[in-house]
C-alpha cells in the first residue's frame, strides 16, 4: 500500500517499528501478518544472498529474506535472537529477518516527512518517508517497491 | 415478486436452469424436480401455483406428473403445462385428456414462458 | 446467473448426456435389447435436442432431431437393430459427441461432414414411414410462434362468446385470467350469464353453469384473441366476433334471457403496454409420427435404473482440503518425532493412541483425494471413437475393447492423457494394424483390434493401449534411427533397446506422413507428457502378435513418489519416476576429464556426474567424493549420475508450489514439508539435465545403457 493512499484514507496510522542492519524502519502494521523466532530455513539454489531460503508457516512455503541485505545493509549476522516479520506483500507472503522489533507506534500521518532523499535512479525509493520518534528518525517502508521485481528476479 | 410460486420438472439440468433463470428475473419464486417421481412427490410436499413439466423423463413421464396430480387431492387443479419439443396433435390430446392446461414447444422465447406463466397463474404483468 | 453459465451447464449436461449414451450403445451392442437401455439412449439425444434449442444452436438441434427420429422407430419396434443400424447409431453418436464439441468450442457446427451420415439416417427413417403409408412426414418444428396466416386488421374490438365446459377447470383453467389477458389487449367489459345455475339442490360442483359475453375493445386481431384462449381449445365453447357484427350473433351458446338476468362486471384493468397475450401454441403444421409421444415410460417401473447423483465441487475446495490433509500427516510425523526426543517409548499408550492418529489421517487423506479421482470412462469413451475414425481413415476394419472403464485417476490427469493416448490410438492402428487382406494372408482375422486397458497396481494406474497388428518392425526402426543419426550406423542394440528407440526425439517410422498419425508429433511428446505427469511409458512387440504400449502413472499429482537424499546440509527430494538406480561406484569407476568434471562409468557406458551440492551452491559436507552415492537419474532422453550425500528413504511427498510467494527456480520443481516441519525441495529432473547436459540429441538412452 502506498503512502498517498493512507493519507487520504486515514489520519492515524499504526506502524511497528524495528531495527535492522543497525537501522531504524517501520512497516504498516496492516502489512503484518506475525512476528516469529528465526528457525532454520532450507536454503534455495540460485537464490540472490538476500533471500536466506523457504520456511514452513503452517503448511505454506515462504521465502525468508534478510531484509538488511535486501536494504542494501550488509548482510546480517543470523542467530536465535533475530526476528523473522511475516509480512504479506501484494498476494505474497514474505517473511523479512531483522534484529529486534521494538513496539507499536500509532502515527499522525501529518507527523511523517517526505524522504528529502527520495531519487529517481530507484535506490532509495523504498524509504517513502521520514518518522521522527523521541530522538530517532525511524524510515518508513515501502514493501511493494522494495520486493517489485525482487522476488521473481531470484527466481 | 409476483409471489407465484412454480414447480418446474425436468430432466435437463440445462431447461431447469433455463426455466428456473428466467422466471426468477420475472418475480417467480421456482422450485425444480429431475423427473417425473421426484416432481410428483415435490408437490405433495409443497404448494405450487403452477407445474411445468417435460414429457421425456426417467422414472416417471410427464403423462404420469399430470395425472398424478390430477388424481391426487392436493392442489389438483392447479394449472399444468407441458414443456416439450413434441408438437403432433395426438401428444397434445393425450397431454390434454390427461389434464394438461397448456402447453409450450421448446425451444421458447423467455418472453413466451413469462407471459404464459402469468395468464395461467395470474400473476400480474408489471 | 449469467448466460454463460447456462452454456457451462448445457456442455456439462451434454457430456454426461453423451456418456450415457455411449455406454447405453455400448450395452446394445452387446446384446442388451433391454426397453429402458433403448429408452435412455432415445432420451440422452432428446435432451440435447432440446436443450440445444434453446441456445439457437440449429445445426445441433438438426443433427440430433434425425438421429432422434431413429432412435425413436428402434424404440416403438419399427426399427430393429441390425449390425447396419447399431453401426449407424454408434457412428451418429460419435458424429454428436463431435458436433457438441466443436458448437462448444466455436460457436457452431457445420454439418457438411455429417451429411452422409444425415442420409443414412433419413433414409432410414424414410423406409420405415414407407411401410406404413398413412403417416405423413414429420415436419421439423419450427418456432414455437403460431403462424398468423390472416394479419387483416379489424375494426375497433370484439365480442366474445365464451363457455367452458367442466374439464376446463379440471385442466386447471381459470377463467378470471384469461379476462385478465384478455383486458392486456384493450378494454374488456365482462358479463357473466348465470341463468342456467339450477337449484342448490342439483348443483354439481365439478359441472359449469356460467356463460360469459365479454366485450372487448381496442386496436387488436381476432388472432391475439384466439390466441389468448389457444389451451382453452376443445374445453369450452367460444365465439368471437367483430364488434360491429355483435348485434345478430347467431351461435347456440348466446344467451337466451334477457340482459336482465345478466350482470355487468366491467374490468378496470388498462391495456397493460408491452405485456402481450401470450402466442405460443404448437405448429399448425401436419401431426408427426404419433408413437413419439405415445410410447409411455412404463418400462422405467419394472427395473429401477440405478442413477448416479453427483456433487458438483470446486476443484480449488478440494485441493486446499488435500493440502490440509497433507499437513495433518505431517502435523502427525512431528508430534511422533518429539515424542521420540522426549524419550517416550513406542509401546505407552500415547504411542499407540499416535498410530490411531496416524491411521485416520491415511483415511482422511484416501478419501479426500478420491474426490479428485475419475473413471476413465469418459476418456476410454472418447478414445473409442478416436479409434473407430482411425480405422475409417485408413480403411482398416477395427474393432475397439475397453477394460477397466472403472478404474479412477486423478482429473487432472485424466485431462492430461486425452492427447497422448489419442496419438498412441491412431499409431495402432495407422502402423499396427495391418490391412484386412494381409491380416488374412497371415492366418489372422479380417478385423484387427485395439485394447484399452486401464488398472491399479500397486498405488500406480496403468493403462494399455494393445493391438494384434505386425509388432515392431525393428529393422525398419533401426534404419531409420541411423538415417537419422540418432544412433551410430554400427550400433549393436538389443531389442527393447530398438523399440525404445520410438520415444527418441523427431523419431517417425511412417514412411509417408499420414495424415492421421503423422501430424508433426512423434512418440517422444507423448513420452514428455507422460513424464510431466510424473508417469512412465514403455512398449513391448511380438512381431506377428502385435504391439503394447505400458504407461504408468500416479494416482494423483498432488503427491509424488520421491526418493529422499542429502545434498551437503540441505535434504532434497528426486522425482522417483526419473530415478534409474542408485550406485555406490568404487573409486576407479569416477573418471575426472576436466576441473570439476567427472564422468561415472556404469557397465561400460560414462555418464556426466552431476554436483547438486556445488550446482546449487550449497554448504558442502565433509564426506569425501569416493564415498559418494550416485543416482542415475533418466530425464528428456538423457541419463546423469546425480552425486548425493546420502539416500534416506523413499516414499511419497505431498507437493507444495514454491511459485505462490516465491517463484520459480530452475532446476527445482516444488517443495514438501517432511516429518521434521523442515522443507526439502523436489528437484525437477527434466530442467536439472537441461541445466548440465543440454540435450544431446546424438546421444540417445539406448547407447548410454549399452
Amino acid at each position: 500500500m502506498s503512502e498517498k493512499e493512507t493519507t487520504e484514507s486515514a489520519r492515524t496510522i499504526e506502524f511497528v517499528s524495528l531495527t535492522a542492519g543497525g537501522q531504524g524502519f517501520c512497516i504498516e502494521i496492516t502489512l503484518i501478518r506475525e512476528i516469529r523466532r528465526w528457525s532454520q530455513v532450507t536454503a534455495l539454489p540460485f537464490a540472490e544472498d538476500s533471500v536466506l531460503g523457504v520456511m514452513n508457516l503452517r503448511g505454506a512455503v515462504i521465502p525468508i529474506v534478510d531484509l538488511a541485505a535486501r536494504l542494501g545493509l550488509g548482510a546480517t549476522e543470523i542467530g536465535a535472537r533475530n526476528i523473522v516479520v511475516v509480512t504479506a506483500i501484494g498476494s505474497k507472503i514474505v517473511g523479512l529477518v531483522v534484529d529486534s522489533v521494538s513496539e507499536i507506534l500509532s502515527v499522525n500521518v501529518e507527523t511523517i516527512r517526505p524522504n528529502p532523499t527520495l531519487r529517481r535512479d530507484g535506490t532509495g525509493n523504498h524509504v517513502v518517508g521520514l518518522l521522527p520518534v523521541d530522538d530517532v528518525m525511524l524510515r518508513v517502508l515501502d514493501l511493494e517497491t522494495l520486493f517489485a521485481k525482487g522476488t521473481e528476479e531470484a527466481a | 415478486m409476483t409471489g407465484k410460486t412454480i414447480l418446474a420438472i425436468d430432466d435437463s439440468r440445462t431447461i431447469r436452469q433455463l426455466v428456473s433463470q428466467t422466471l426468477s428475473e420475472a418475480g417467480f419464486d421456482v422450485t425444480t424436480a429431475v423427473d417425473g417421481e421426484d416432481g410428483v412427490s415435490t408437490f405433495l410436499h409443497s404448494r405450487f401455483d403452477a407445474v411445468i413439466t417435460d414429457i421425456n423423463m426417467p422414472k416417471l413421464d410427464g403423462f404420469g406428473v399430470i395425472d398424478a396430480i390430477r388424481k391426487g387431492t392436493a392442489n389438483r387443479k392447479v394449472p399444468i403445462l407441458v414443456l416439450t419439443t413434441e408438437s403432433s396433435v395426438e401428444f397434445k390430446d393425450r397431454a390434454r385428456g390427461l389434464g394438461a392446461t397448456g402447453w409450450i414447444v421448446k425451444p421458447f422465447e423467455n418472453h413466451q414462458l413469462v407471459d404464459i406463466l402469468k395468464l395461467v397463474t395470474g400473476a400480474d404483468g408489471a | 446467473m449469467s448466460n454463460d453459465a447456462l452454456r457451462a451447464t448445457f456442455f456439462a449436461e451434454c457430456e454426461e448426456l453423451i456418456e450415457s449414451l455411449t455406454e447405453g450403445l455400448d450395452a446394445i451392442a452387446q446384446g442388451d435389447r433391454d426397453k429402458e437401455t433403448i429408452n435412455a439412449i432415445f432420451r440422452a439425444v432428446h435432451s440435447i435436442k432440446g436443450a440445444a434449442g434453446a441456445f439457437g444452436f440449429n445445426d445441433l438441434v438438426a443433427f440430433a432431431h434425425r438421429y432422434e427420429t431413429v432412435l425413436d422407430l428402434i424404440r416403438a419396434d419399427k426399427l430393429d437393430i441390425s449390425a447396419e443400424i447399431l453401426r449407424l447409431i454408434t457412428r451418429s453418436s460419435d458424429a454428436l459427441a463431435e458436433l457438441v464439441e466443436l458448437t462448444r468450442d466455436t460457436g457452431s457446427a457445420s454439418l457438411d461432414p455429417v451429411q452422409d451420415l444425415i442420409n443414412d439416417l433419413e433414409s432410414h427413417a424414410e423406409a420405415v414411414k414407407a411401410e406404413e403409408p398413412p403417416e405423413p412426414d414429420f415436419v421439423f418444428a419450427p418456432l414455437s410462434v403460431i403462424q398468423i396466416d390472416d394479419p387483416s386488421p379489424t375494426p375497433s374490438g370484439f365480442v366474445i362468446r365464451f363457455q367452458p365446459t367442466a374439464a376446463f377447470y379440471t385442466n386447471g383453467h381459470e377463467p378470471a385470467r384469461y379476462f385478465a389477458a384478455l383486458a392486456a389487449l384493450g378494454t374488456l367489459s365482462v358479463a357473466c350469464d348465470t341463468s342456467a345455475i339450477p337449484p342448490l339442490t342439483d348443483i354439481d360442483i365439478d359441472e359449469n353453469y356460467l356463460r360469459w359475453t365479454l366485450t372487448l375493445s381496442g386496436d387488436t386481431d381476432a388472432d391475439a384473441v384466439k390466441a389468448v384462449f389457444a389451451f382453452a381449445e376443445g374445453l369450452c365453447t367460444l365465439d368471437v366476433s367483430p364488434l360491429a357484427d355483435a348485434q345478430e350473433p347467431d351461435t347456440s351458446p348466446e344467451p337466451t334471457d334477457p340482459p336482465a338476468s345478466l350482470f355487468g362486471i366491467p374490468l378496470d384493468l388498462p391495456p397493460s403496454g408491452p405485456a402481450t397475450a401470450p402466442a405460443i401454441t404448437e405448429p399448425t403444421t401436419s401431426p408427426a409420427v404419433p408413437n413419439a409421444a405415445a410410447t409411455p415410460a412404463q418400462s422405467a417401473a419394472k427395473a429401477p435404473v440405478k442413477t448416479a447423483t453427483t456433487l458438483r465441487i470446486d476443484p480449488d475446495r478440494v485441493d486446499r482440503l488435500i493440502n490440509t490433509v497433507g499437513e495433518l500427516i505431517i502435523n502427525h510425523a512431528v508430534i511422533s518425532q518429539k515424542l521420540a526426543a522426549c524419550g517416550i517409548n513406542n509401546d505407552s499408550e500415547i504411542m499407540a493412541a499416535l498410530d490411531d492418529y496416524r491411521y485416520l489421517a491415511r483415511e482422511i487423506q484416501e478419501g479426500v483425494m478420491s474426490i479428485r479421482a475419475q473413471p476413465v470412462k469418459s476418456l476410454f469413451q472418447r478414445m473409442g471413437r478416436v479409434v473407430r475414425e482411425a480405422g475409417e481413415a485408413t480403411a482398416k476394419p477395427v474393432n475397439f475393447i475397453s477394460e477397466g472403464e472403472s478404474t479412477e485417476i486423478d482429473k487432472t490427469i485424466l485431462e492430461r492423457l486425452a492427447d497422448p493416448l489419442t496419438h498412441m490410438l491412431r499409431n495402432s492402428v495407422d502402423h499396427g494394424i495391418e490391412s484386412a487382406e494381409k491380416r488374412q494372408q497371415a492366418g489372422k482375422p479380417a478385423i484387427g483390434s485395439v485394447r484399452l486397458t486401464a488398472a491399479h497396481r500397486s498405488g500406480h494406474v496403468v493403462i494399455e493401449v494393445a493391438d494384434d497388428g505386425a509388432g515392431l518392425n525393428r529393422e525398419r526402426i533401426l534404419a531409420k534411427a541411423i538415417e537419422k543419426g540418432l544412433v551410430p550406423a554400427d550400433a549393436k542394440l538389443s531389442e527393447p533397446e530398438i523399440d525404445a528407440l520410438l520415444f527418441a526425439p523427431g523419431f517417425s517410422t511412417a514412411d509417408s506422413v499420414t495424415n492421421l498419425s503423422g501430424r508433426g508429433v512423434g512418440m517422444d511428446v507423448v513420452k514428455t507428457t507422460i513424464t510431466s505427469l510424473g508417469g512412465k511409458v514403455g512398449i513391448t512387440s511380438v512381431p506377428g502378435k502385435g504391439s503394447t504400449f505400458t504407461i504408468s502413472l500416479p494416482l494423483t499429482l498432488a503427491v509424488l513418489d520421491g526418493m529422499v537424499i542429502g545434498v551437503g546440509s540441505e535434504t532434497m527430494v528426486l522425482p522417483l519416476s526419473s530415478v534409474v538406480e542408485t550406485v555406490r561406484p568404487s573409486r576407479s569407476d569416477i573418471h575426472e576429464i576436466g576441473p570439476g568434471e567427472c564422468v561415472l562409468s556404469v557397465r561400460g557406458t560414462f555418464l556426466p556426474v552431476v554436483d547438486l551440492c556445488q550446482l546449487f551452491g550449497l554448504r558442502p559436507v565433509r564426506a569425501a567424493a569416493a564415498d559418494r552415492s550416485y543416482v542415475i537419474l533418466d530425464a528428456s532422453d538423457t541419463s546423469v549420475a546425480i552425486a548425493v550425500d546420502a539416500i534416506w528413504d523413499q516414499r511419497q511427498v505431498v507437493i507444495k508450489s514454491l511459485e505462490g510467494n516465491y517463484g520459480t527456480v530452475t532446476g527445482i520443481a516444488a517443495a514438501t514439508i517432511l516429518g521434521d516441519g523442515k522443507i526439502a525441495l523436489i528437484i525437477d529432473s527434466e530442467a536439472l539435465v537441461g541445466l548440465v547436459a543440454p540435450r544431446r540429441t546424438s546421444r540417445p538412452l539406448v547407447e548410454l545403457e549399452a
